[in-house]
């Protein structure tokens, strides 16, 4: 038994496996729907936006939530609980922060009369946006969850497989928040 | 991670004292082991039921709407009886002939063919196939199957709506599926259509993602991705499609759902309802069409790929032959699933696309004739000169075969643009489709279910009424699909209520009668099948130790006890030593993968 597990150790853990096809299954709905903007937007009708300047504070924020998630996984791997219950705190917050802009974001463009049916390039904005901050929150549940289970006194839990996948999923829905970014700021 | 830690979260330390954990079996209480279970054969059995039940729903509501079709001037008081003021002085009211299509078309593509066929044997056999305790993630396993049951749940709370449920077919194209207004089946029925969708969605990737991992990464000592069953191989391919298909027609259907409920004009633009000018302006329902076929042709294949694996083993496994090009089935899986995601035009010829652009679709679609071929080609030569043992199972992987052939043939005929042009929407498609995916991966449904039968139940099914439920279904498919070929070359229109009242279709009421008669038929001989498959689970023949792999197979699933606990075999996962079809080698009938290649043993082609 003992010399299976160390035969397997160096294989790839399933959970992280599930976790990456999930990941391309989610970069498939992306795509689809960036496909479908391309389209559109080649055809008539089309009315160009401004991304609002909250839409770049929340990239920063985000981007610096993946920094801190690192500083967290590396505490954790130094055996380091206290700075590692700090820096996932300090994501948590900075995750929730994010779609709280996101949020604010919306309203300002809501309030600036770009709405939701008034012309469909809007619509996607307000969808695709709308579905990544779905994505964060999602994260942000599950980083929850992590943060609480560390303050677990009676079973205490040595395995890094949740955490890396924790790290995993924020930097990919980081990554992808560029990606969309950068995708309405250059098309539209 | 290994296997057993998949199965328990604490580390094992009974294996470390040397006897195994899996002889005297942790007690589970009825509703661990029979409802919420995570145990994979369990699972499996669970979507196997709920698909029969759905094939019956379903396949029931084609027969009904075939009175109609075949019948048109007649009245059955009897509908009224089972169906109220939806069959008003026993004639089918018009709004829910095209709910009955639309549902029948839903169910057996999603819920039988999907969940029905992939959910079952992906389930069962990937852990049983490949030497694992169980799925990757046992858990989500679970949850996939109660994603499937709450879709299953809406779906049909949804035939009781007031107003029906969807009706604008199964492809639900806007703007008829978009605009409450434009007819009943487009208010709630549509809505919960939408929410049971996105529920089934769910639950195909969450099942999906653990197919991929568990074959990937699970694999027990020995087995090489090239000594895995083609039937692993089919099921592997099946979940690669959906993991990356699925998600697309998820955005779709939240952008309807956006111009259903929020004004939005995704798919929407200049349209007049009862008199008034909708404010939707600049969208396109050929967006829909596209982002419906990018799911939408891949899930052809989700659907016959299963299938096909099945038919492999079975074929090979029942002609005590190896199966012939297994390096070539392997690529041809591997072809026809690159593929499948750069042809979902060819279901839009005609919608105004760029006949240039469209011939692209047209190269492509037909290339996938060649690693058809070349699958067809394996069968054919894998049954040629073999010791054919006509079990239930293999009629029915000979008959997937020539369906399969039958149906596939036209499809060369309708991936033409120029040829399609003529015959899109008529009832050549219906033919076709109906064949090479539907009844076909039917088939493949059949034949895995009696070959694993005894597996999963540890009795045998009765023969003889298996031999008349094969017979009279293949005949049968035959006899309603192939006079459709004729009806659409003479440009039938498919989807319309009533072809009495046309000059051009008058001619085919005899023929329409007589579709209809044969359906029902098939219809009935089903419950053959079901009276056998319920009878034999609780009375039917039990396996003997000494019988226990029944049709003398290779794969490890025959390696386990008659019936396995959680956790499958006894003791250690036992090892593999060679590919899963050394049928009839150095005289000897079969060599199960277990066994270690002997000194003097032939090499073979396969390894």
């Amino acid at each position: 038994m003992i010399a299976v597990v160390n035969e397997q150790k160096n294989r790839v853990h399933p959970l992280k496996y599930v976790l990456w096809i999930g990941l391309a299954s989610i970069v498939m709905m992306f795509a689809g729907l960036s496909s479908a903007y391309i389209v559109k937007r080649n055809q008539a009708n089309w009315l160009t936006f401004d991304i609002p300047l909250i839409f770049w504070y929340s990239t920063a924020v985000i981007v610096l939530s993946s920094i801190t998630i690192l500083l967290s996984r590396k505490a954790f791997l130094d055996r380091n609980m206290k700075l590692y219950k700090r820096w996932l705190g300090v994501t948590l917050l900075l995750g929730i922060a994010f779609v709280l802009m996101q949020y604010l974001g919306f309203v300002q463009l809501w309030d600036s009369g770009i709405t939701v049916s008034r012309n469909v390039s809007f619509s996607f904005l307000y969808v695709i946006v709308g579905l990544h901050a779905l994505h964060v929150f999602g994260g942000i549940v599950a980083l929850l969850v992590i943060y609480l289970r560390s303050f677990r006194s009676r079973i205490k839990n040595y395995s890094a497989v949740p955490i890396d996948l924790m790290n995993t999923y924020w930097h990919f829905v980081d990554f992808l928040w560029i990606y969309l970014l950068i995708f309405l700021v250059m098309i539209r | 991670m290994n296997n057993e830690e998949v199965l328990h979260e604490q580390p094992l330390v009974v294996h470390d004292l040397g006897h195994s954990a899996h002889e005297h079996h942790h007690k589970q209480s009825f509703i661990t082991k029979y409802i919420f279970s995570q145990d994979h054969k369990m699972v499996s059995k669970q979507f196997l039921i709920t698909g029969i039940i759905w094939a019956v729903i379903g396949g029931l509501f084609s027969v009904i709407f075939r009175l109609q079709l075949g019948y048109p001037d007649q009245t059955f008081p009897f509908l009224e009886d089972i169906l109220g003021r939806w069959a008003k002085g026993g004639r089918l009211d018009t709004e829910f002939y095209y709910a009955l299509v639309t549902m029948h078309g839903t169910i057996l593509v999603f819920f039988v063919l999907t969940a029905g066929l992939s959910g079952t044997f992906a389930n069962f056999l990937i852990p049983l196939q490949i030497g694992a305790r169980d799925m990757a993630a046992p858990f989500l396993n679970m949850l996939s199957y109660w994603f499937f049951f709450a879709a299953s749940v809406l779906m049909f709370s949804s035939l009781f709506l007031q107003t029906g449920p969807a009706s604008g077919g199964w492809t639900i194209y806007p703007p008829l599926s978009a605009l409450r207004d434009a007819m009943d089946g487009s208010k709630t029925g549509m809505d919960m259509w939408l929410a049971s969708m996105a529920l089934f969605i769910v639950s195909q990737l969450l099942a999906g993602l653990n197919y991929i991992t568990t074959v990937l990464n699970l694999r027990t000592k020995g087995m090489y991705m090239t000594r895995m069953p083609l039937t692993i191989w089919g099921l592997f391919f099946t979940a690669v499609l959906g993991v990356l298909s699925f998600p697309v027609l998820l955005s779709a259907v939240i952008l309807l759902l956006f111009d259903r409920h929020l004004g939005t004009s995704f798919y929407l633009s200049d349209i007049v309802i009862q008199g008034k000018i909708l404010p939707n302006e600049g969208g396109s329902p050929i967006l829909f069409q596209h982002l419906f076929w990018f799911l939408g042709h891949p899930e052809v294949y989700i659907i016959a790929l299963p299938a096909m694996g099945i038919a492999s083993e079975v074929i090979s496994t029942n002609s005590r032959k190896p199966i012939f090009g297994y390096m070539a089935m392997v690529g041809s899986f591997f072809a026809i699933a690159i593929l499948s995601f750069m042809v979902w035009a060819h279901h839009m010829f005609v919608t105004g696309m760029n006949p240039f652009l469209g011939s692209f679709f047209v190269l492509l679609t037909l290339l996938i004739a060649v690693p058809s071929a070349i699958k067809v080609f394996n069968w054919l030569t894998t049954l040629w000169k073999g010791n054919i043992h006509f079990t239930p199972a293999m009629l029915f992987a000979i008959g997937f075969v020539s369906l399969f052939i039958s149906g596939g043939l036209t499809g060369i005929w309708l991936g033409n643009s120029t040829l399609d042009l003529h015959l899109h929407d008529t009832y050549f498609v219906i033919a076709h489709f109906h064949l090479v995916m539907g009844v076909a991966s039917m088939f493949g449904m059949f034949a895995g279910i009696y070959h694993w039968f005894p597996k999963m139940f540890g009795r045998l099914m009765n023969n003889t009424l298996a031999y008349i439920h094969f017979w009279v279904t293949i005949v049968g498919a035959y006899l309603i699909f192939w006079p459709m070929h004729y009806e659409g070359l003479a440009g039938m229109p498919r989807r319309y209520y009533d072809y009495s009242n046309w000059e051009s279709f008058k001619m085919f009421g005899g023929l329409n009668e007589f579709i209809s008669v044969v359906a029902a038929i098939v219809f009935f001989t089903q419950f053959l099948f079901i009276f056998n498959f319920f009878y034999s689970i609780f009375k039917g023949r039990k396996l003997t130790e000494k019988n226990k792999n029944p049709w003398k197979s290779n794969t490890l699933e025959w390696t386990t006890p008659i019936h396995p606990g959680h956790g499958n075999w006894v003791g250690e996962i036992p090892e593999v030593h060679r590919w899963p079809y050394d049928y009839g080698k150095d005289g000897r009938d079969f060599i199960p993968q277990t066994e270690p290649i002997g000194a003097d043993e032939s090499s073979h082609a396969g390894q």
